[in-house]
């Protein structure tokens, strides 16, 4: 079974400081954090994709009736924290496994290596239905 | 020369099961032995087409296994791995099944697909090791079939192998008193790929729609190697059975047609009376178990000539059998249909009511209570329960019908009501 894990440019758990004010060894030391994780999440077979969306600065709303020319905003939103920053599409063999690598994502490095606690919405892919046996 | 390529696919998939089993079974080491075949298959794919055909073509997947799989040793630098190797193989080995080896020979794809659905394994990982040990599909082609990269697929199957190894399983048939409980695993993960693929048989999931022909391929495959056994011959019975209706299963949209509405002239004869003569055979052994009841099920309404002349009471008879045995509160929701057909709708309500505690939160539950409430004429009652159901639902094309179902209950609830 399939789950997109998505994660928005909300607010890290209390007291993380937004990662323009991290310190670039931090830095560092998170986006390794990511790549571990994607490597060991590639060597279980599980991992579909993961990707990073660019910034909110460069998304675009788009807006259409259909017939006239689309009405086009551009960012940044005042609520951008709710837009989307990354997902990972993983495929796993139970939803408690997809919650697991969940905690782990949540539980990235920030500041000082203590985990940010991002909240990961945890969401499953429409697929085949479940046999009756 | 598309025909020469498509020619030697069928021939490398049929030759596959047992290339690896010579290769497993001479050298002792599954893992590495299935690597090496996949090998020779890739290099075969390429070179059959193009040179022609070796006169002894399992010979020359061997062969070639062989060498890979002596090289692989060699660059591992692993000599004791080598010594163990050179004393049970050696390249001057019989090019093909050793004579005397036939009996062998037709249990390799059967001790290999007791390897491949191994109890340790997840079906997620069973399914796949079972498609490329067994089916001869390449990595590239399982990871199209389930939609995920390649490298992914590359690491569940080699996961499963390490697995496999850590378990120790020797590459022989499984003793006598474990081979029942085994079988059960092997079934269950064939049933399990034969739903993957027919559960999203059209539109943009055609690709996948090939898996339920594999799961058939592989459950004759094992059929033939236990032609007396009456599960085996009832999973058979059932996929042929289930799969005689794919043509009518779905519209020209891909949507979903419930078994009710779909056009019974396009279902495929010659499924059905194969997948019928099967299922009687199996049935008349006395033995009757899970899949055969299923497949019995699937055979009625085969044979019925529309669904309100279907034998329902027959069907009623076979659910009760089948809950009787599983104990499956899934099978309730079945039977409970059946009795509604046979004995009204409220029948049915009363029998949903008795599971409403173990699967009232299943969407099924819902779509079965929506189904019935419909019979009974509750319109408004029955489009809730729908979109309850479709809230539910993990399957895209049963949320389209289940919404579209609730909505047409509103519109004529509304209409009635105006």
């Amino acid at each position: 079974m399939r789950f997109m894990l998505l994660q928005n440019y909300g607010p890290a758990g209390p007291g993380c400081p937004p990662m323009t004010d991290w310190s670039p060894a931090d830095i560092r030391v998170h986006i390794e954090f990511q790549q571990v994780l994607n490597r060991e999440l590639l060597g279980r077979g599980e991992l579909v994709d993961a990707q990073g969306l660019a910034g909110p600065e460069q998304a675009r709303l788009v807006v259409s009736d259909g017939t006239g020319a689309p009405v086009i905003t551009d960012g940044p939103f005042p609520e951008s924290k709710e837009l989307l920053a990354g997902y990972r599409l993983v495929d796993v063999d139970t939803p408690a496994r997809a919650i697991e690598i969940a905690a782990q994502v949540s539980a990235a490095p920030g500041p000082g290596g203590v985990p940010i606690r991002q909240p990961i919405e945890v969401r499953q892919v429409l697929s085949a239905p479940d046999p009756d046996l | 020369m598309a025909t020469g390529a498509t020619a030697t696919e069928g021939l490398l998939r049929e030759l596959a099961p047992r290339a690896l089993g010579a290769v497993a079974r001479r050298s002792g080491d599954f893992a590495a032995a299935e690597d090496a075949v996949q090998e020779a298959l890739l290099a075969a794919a390429t070179r059959w087409p193009a040179d022609g055909t070796p006169d002894n073509p399992l010979g020359w997947l061997i062969r070639v296994a062989a060498r890979r799989l002596t090289d692989e040793y060699r660059s591992e630098d692993a000599r004791r791995r080598r010594e163990v190797l050179a004393a049970s193989w050696s390249l001057s080995a019989p090019a093909g099944p050793v004579p005397g080896e036939d009996d062998a020979a037709s249990d390799d794809t059967l001790i290999l697909m007791f390897m491949c659905c191994h109890p340790s394994l997840t079906p997620g990982s069973a399914i796949p090791l079972t498609l490329r040990a067994v089916g001869g599909l390449t990595t590239r082609e399982i990871a199209a079939a389930f939609l995920v990269p390649e490298p992914t697929m590359a690491q569940r199957v080699s996961r499963a192998k390490a697995t496999l190894k850590a378990s120790g399983e020797p590459f022989t048939l499984p003793p006598p008193a474990q081979r029942a409980g085994r079988l059960r695993s092997v079934l269950h993960v064939l049933y399990l790929l034969f739903n993957e693929g027919y559960a999203s048989s059209s539109g943009p999931d055609l690709a996948r729609s090939d898996l339920s022909g594999e799961a058939i391929r592989l459950a004759r495959a094992l059929h033939a190697s236990l032609p007396r056994h009456p599960e085996v011959t009832g999973l058979l019975a059932l996929m042929l059975l289930t799969d005689a209706r794919r043509p009518a299963r779905t519209g020209p949209g891909g949507e979903l047609i419930p078994l009710a509405e779909q056009q019974r002239s396009r279902w495929d004869r010659a499924l059905i009376t194969e997948g019928t003569s099967l299922i009687t055979g199996a049935l008349r052994q006395g033995e009757p178990g899970e899949y055969q009841l299923q497949a019995a099920i699937a055979a009625v309404h085969d044979q019925a000539p529309s669904h309100a002349g279907t034998d329902w009471a027959q069907i009623l008879s076979l659910y009760e059998l089948l809950e009787r045995m599983t104990g499956n509160p899934m099978v309730t929701l079945n039977r409970a249909v059946a009795e509604a057909m046979v004995a009204g709708p409220e029948a049915g309500l009363a029998r949903l009511h008795g599971v409403r505690g173990r699967l009232g939160g299943h969407h099924r539950f819902h779509a079965v209570r929506g189904h019935l409430l419909e019979m009974a004429g509750d319109g408004a009652g029955a489009a809730a329960e729908l979109r309850t159901a479709a809230a539910g639902t993990a399957n895209l094309r049963e949320q389209h019908y289940l919404t579209a179902k609730a909505a047409s209950l509103g519109a004529s609830g509304t209409g009635g009501a105006g």
